[in-house]
């Protein structure tokens, strides 16, 4: 049965309601040609030009991320392994992971990625392997300090390779004891790359 | 195909991070939006939800003080704010399916992985703008319907009581063993 209320029309069925708000945004779309997948290409390419010429900014941007990722990591010595202190680190990287292949960046998102997985997956911060963490912070800064824009510059994509393989490995070796994280964690990627 | 008025629309942006906001508005600037809020962790997020009353909600994921899918939960508690249905689109840098469950479950409308692209935030919007899905409530959830559409090959019990979808029989697996290739 349904109900009409000012701002929505509601349908009760046993176990649950299924609402139509009255007010949408479909006013604010008009229909302007017969195939209703096709995109705007104009709008969206207005904001790619309106995003290159913001781009002179990134790498500035880059850096100052690589920055806060420093300082994050020196708290961890400074503050001591907690969960406060690990939360700082973990945004740090998270944010370098999706702002850097927007800033040119992409293998230092790559890395960043290896990093927050570390930083998340350690089931105790006082467990955290700082040197394997500071190889992640060095080598975004060095992706950084070389200009290594891409993302198939050798070097730099055995030296993500690397860290992801010692992160993987590390965390296997955390969670021996734990075969639900081991099975949905601890093994390759499915997902094609 | 559709043109949005972006010039009508009213958006909110909830991002710690100063640099990723300032690239979201100018997508949306670059799209024509004109008015473009910012807010900069959950709690200033949900106190500008309440000043702006904005059409079309984006916001980050892990923010301080409370995150954004902390802030969907309360911005979908009916009654408790002018608009619980407003569109949620998250634009984060989990990427992780159980990350992606776990947003859908809290209300969202949208997600977006980063990192983010002027076609797929153009998408996401053009979806809640033109195909705007009927809300569920259920004792342990609001939010937009998480079915987004009805899959005629489905086989298996109803999980809502009394819906349209009740209609749909569970095929016994040995028929469909039995059944000829």
């Amino acid at each position: 049965m349904s109900k009409s209320k000012s701002d929505e029309t509601v349908t009760a069925f046993p176990d649950h309601d299924v609402i139509v708000p009255r007010k949408n945004l479909k006013s604010f779309a008009q229909k302007v040609s017969a195939d209703e997948s096709e995109f705007d290409w104009e709008a969206i390419e207005r904001a790619e030009a309106a995003l290159n010429e913001l781009s002179p900014e990134f790498d500035g941007w880059m850096v100052s991320e690589c920055d806060r990722l420093e300082a994050a990591r020196k708290l961890l010595t400074a503050g001591g392994l907690s969960k406060g202190t690990t939360q700082v680190l973990f945004r740090a990287a998270h944010d370098i992971k999706g702002e850097g292949a927007t800033f040119g960046f992409p293998l230092a998102a790559r890395i960043a990625d290896s990093l927050c997985r570390l930083v998340f997956h350690t089931p105790k911060p006082a467990a955290l392997p700082l040197d394997l963490i500071d190889s992640h912070v060095a080598a975004i800064r060095a992706v950084v300090r070389e200009n290594v824009r891409g993302d198939d510059d050798p070097i730099a994509c055995e030296v993500a390779d690397h860290l992801r393989a010692l992160t993987d490995s590390f965390l296997r070796d955390q969670h021996r004891d734990d075969p639900e994280w081991l099975a949905e964690y601890g093994t390759p990627s499915i997902v094609p790359e | 195909m559709y043109r949005i008025e972006f010039n009508r629309l009213r958006f909110l942006v909830i991002d710690d991070n100063a640099h990723m906001r300032r690239i979201v508005r100018t997508l949306l600037h670059g799209y024509g939006a004109r008015e473009v809020y910012e807010a900069e962790d959950g709690a200033a997020g949900l106190e500008a939800f309440t000043s702006y009353t904005p059409d079309i909600v984006i916001t980050d994921w892990a923010m301080p003080i409370f995150d954004g899918l902390e802030l969907t939960s309360m911005i979908r508690q009916p009654g408790a704010n002018a608009n619980p249905y407003v569109p949620i689109i998250m634009l984060t840098g989990h990427s992780e399916k159980r990350r992606v469950i776990e947003a859908r479950d809290s209300g969202v409308t949208e997600f977006l992985c980063k990192p983010i692209s002027a076609r797929a935030l153009y998408q996401r919007i053009l979806n809640v703008v033109v195909n705007p899905r009927p809300f569920i409530k259920t004792k342990t959830f609001f939010g937009p319907d998480r079915r987004r559409n009805v899959n005629p090959n489905y086989v298996g019990p109803e999980r809502r009581k009394g819906g349209k979808a009740e209609v749909i029989k569970a095929q016994p697996l040995l028929e469909k063993l039995r059944a000829p290739t």
